[in-house]
């Protein structure tokens, strides 16, 4: 048998059926689902008068309307409650586990599914939502799906797929000081583009991914969709094994062993083939700032912003010269003197206990510059915020100067309350700095936790490889 | 789903690479639980001068008249000829929700980001790709000539421009029989039903920790 790549493994062992040229039908392990892209998905189902095809696959909770402080009021925006409201009702018609908003287990869907062990190696995950790549931290072929398809996984079990093209995305070597899971994924991104995983599926691998703990694995993985591949992966190692260990949906007594002998086959064959491969040293990545209005637009921390008449066509000279417009920004600009109003700690990219951690170090003894208007940390999960609370964080966090806020997709997306005035410039640990993202006219700098509570320390971004 | 065969219809250019779907549809929207309605906010903080909410009347809003879909004579157009990556971004399907309910039936880009051009054929709307030169030379058709038409015809894979000139596209088989016969995916793949039972059957006994 010819060497395959996980995405081939993954693949292969979730066909159907398959059509001469190429269409296939995937079984889903695995749907999460949320009260955004799931209402017209169930009101579909029930026009057709068809039922879920194997409900114990599904499980749902409430994370972009929810607010991020004081719970126990509910809701306020009707709209917002509405969509809540219906994914509750659509749950408890169905007989899906929901997780609902004051459980201490609710959260963001990408992160209570990894925390809940309902993120397995080997399994397909999909959710209507598009950072569904994090789950591939596990060596898991997850990615987003539209309402559509939602629909269609309900009814089915199936999705409707073509097998992409697989792109392998090595990082070899140790990390510098300060530099992160996420910096890795921003220069990724600055280096293929935007639009340089479309049509892919990208193992992440390298020694340097090797050494990343499951959390910066599913910050990397979960901002693939942001250079453009639906899915990204990395191989099932022992970390991976170890963190779903003992977890609630993880398998217990004979099926654990069971699992784990299969999940050790989850890799790439050392002579499997890729249809592109891009690769990074670890040693010369050092924190990224974005400047622009995509992903793709960042820089280094040491670097400036660039210039528009470097641009090398005029379609992106023309994107270049909008997005400075959007962002306030003049040329050549050390990223470093860029000045900041608010400071976003959380999201699907950066919510987990470890970035919680990152930033509590950063914080600790000191104080939010008197510039920064709201420096908000929005842990990923309630179990998250138990946890950070129960090693202290919050006291830390809170001692500096920073709001600790309940569990949501928060200012990532500006779904609730949470979200910028037009002018405000934040920097953030989110995975989108398109224009409006966390709120009209807002302005976004994507960044790691730990750039993002020094930022709010010195009220600038701040080289923190060198302090 | 609607059918989608031929189609004469106005271009709209829209020149801007990497149009992300949270511009095509801001987040604000997304809290309707309904399919429809999207249309009036498609390209909400692009297209009008104030903040938009759900439940205004935004007939009453002021128009950004420098955004080009405000501009007179693209009004009623069916085609949106845009640059690289369009639909980049959130899954959101709204996003091809609010191009539908707007008027759109066809896109033409150089490419698509991949969940945005799955989510389209789903509504019956008709993304096509082609070369970036190409699409360059529609640009400048389209700024050229008032009342600017092309003709889609998706059983023959061809544009054709008001000048004759006719450019080929590639659509995958299996979404283009779905568009011409107007075809419920869902009920297509309830067709195989006894294969997706007997492959669940093999891989429970394989990995019964995914069915506990």
């Amino acid at each position: 048998m010819s060497a395959k790549t996980l995405y081939d493994k993954l693949w292969d062992s979730h066909v159907v059926r398959q059509d001469a040229d190429g269409t296939a039908l995937i079984y889903i392990d695995r749907q999460l689902v949320h009260e955004v892209t799931s209402p017209q998905a169930f009101e579909g189902l029930k026009l057709a008068q068809r039922k879920p095809w194997r409900t114990a696959s599904m499980l749902a909770v409430p994370d972009h309307n929810v607010p991020t402080t004081n719970r126990a009021a509910g809701i306020s925006d009707p709209i917002s409650r509405l969509q809540v409201e219906t994914l509750d009702a659509n749950c408890v018609e169905y007989g899906v586990v929901e997780f609902k908003m004051n459980d201490i287990r609710q959260g963001i869907v990408h992160v209570i599914g990894p925390e809940q062990g309902a993120t397995l190696p080997g399994m397909t995950v999909v959710c209507g939502d598009s950072h569904t790549s994090t789950h591939g931290a596990f060596a898991a072929l997850a990615h987003g799906i539209g309402t559509s398809e939602v629909e269609h996984v309900m009814a089915t079990q199936c999705l409707v797929a073509k097998k992409s093209k697989a792109m392998l995305v090595k990082v070899e070597g140790a990390l510098g000081k300060g530099v992160t899971a996420k910096d890795i994924a921003l220069a990724v991104i600055g280096k293929i583009g935007t639009a340089g995983g479309t049509g892919y599926a990208i193992e992440f691998a390298g020694s340097a991914i090797r050494a990343l703990s499951m959390e910066g694995r599913m910050t990397l993985c979960n901002m693939a969709i942001e250079a453009g591949a639906r899915a990204g992966m990395v191989a099932a190692d022992d970390t991976t094994i170890a963190y779903v260990k003992g977890r609630p949906f993880a398998p217990k007594g004979g099926d654990w062993d069971k699992a784990v002998a299969y999940w050790k086959t989850l890799h790439s064959d050392a002579e499997a083939k890729f249809d592109a491969t891009v690769e990074l040293d670890a040693a010369q990545i050092k924190p990224q700032v974005t400047w622009g209005t995509s992903p793709e637009m960042v820089v280094a921390v040491d670097g400036r912003v660039p210039d528009p008449a470097s641009a090398t066509d005029a379609v992106k000279r023309g994107d270049w010269e909008r997005a400075l417009a959007y962002m306030g920004l003049k040329a050549n600009t050390p990223i470093t003197e860029i000045k900041i109003d608010k400071v976003f700690i959380g999201s699907c990219t950066n919510g987990r206990i470890e970035d919680m951690r990152a930033a509590a170090a950063m914080a600790k003894g000191k104080k939010v510059a008197a510039n920064v208007k709201l420096a908000m940390v929005v842990p990923g999960s309630g179990l998250v915020k138990q946890q950070a609370e129960q090693e202290g964080l919050d006291k830390i966090l809170i001692a500096a100067g920073f709001e600790w806020r309940d569990p949501g997709c928060s200012m990532c997306l500006a779904m609730n309350d949470d979200r910028l005035e037009p002018g405000e410039r934040c920097a953030a640990t989110s995975n989108r700095n398109f224009e409006g993202r966390q709120g009209q006219g807002g302005r976004t700098h994507l960044v790691s936790p730990e750039m993002a509570a020094a930022a709010a320390v010195a009220g600038h971004f701040v080289d923190i490889s060198k302090e | 789903m609607r059918k989608f065969s031929l189609l004469d219809g106005l271009v709209a250019p829209l020149d801007r690479a990497n149009v992300d779907t949270d511009a095509i549809i801001p987040k604000q929207f997304l809290k309707s639980i309904k399919r429809s309605g999207f249309g009036p906010n498609a390209f909400d903080e692009w297209r009008y001068l104030d903040h938009g909410e759900p439940g205004m009347d935004n007939s009453k809003r002021p128009l950004n008249k420098d955004f080009v879909l405000n501009q007179p004579r693209y009004q009623g157009a069916q085609i949106l000829l845009a640059r690289e990556n369009f639909g980049c971004g959130s899954s959101r399907e709204h996003a091809p929700w609010a191009l539908d309910d707007y008027g759109f039936r066809v896109i033409i880009a150089p490419s698509y980001a991949d969940i945005f051009f799955n989510n389209c054929f789903k509504n019956g709307l008709l993304p096509i790709k082609l070369a970036a030169e190409k699409v360059d030379v529609l640009f400048k058709a389209v700024e050229a000539h008032n009342g600017y038409k092309l003709r889609v015809d998706l059983e023959r894979q061809a544009i054709t421009a008001p000048d004759g000139t006719e450019y080929k596209f590639e659509v995958d088989a299996f979404r283009k029989d779905c568009l011409l016969n107007g075809l419920d995916d869902i009920g297509l793949t309830l067709q195989h039903v006894g294969e997706i039972k007997a492959f669940e059957a093999k891989h429970r006994a394989a990995q019964p920790w995914l069915f506990a």
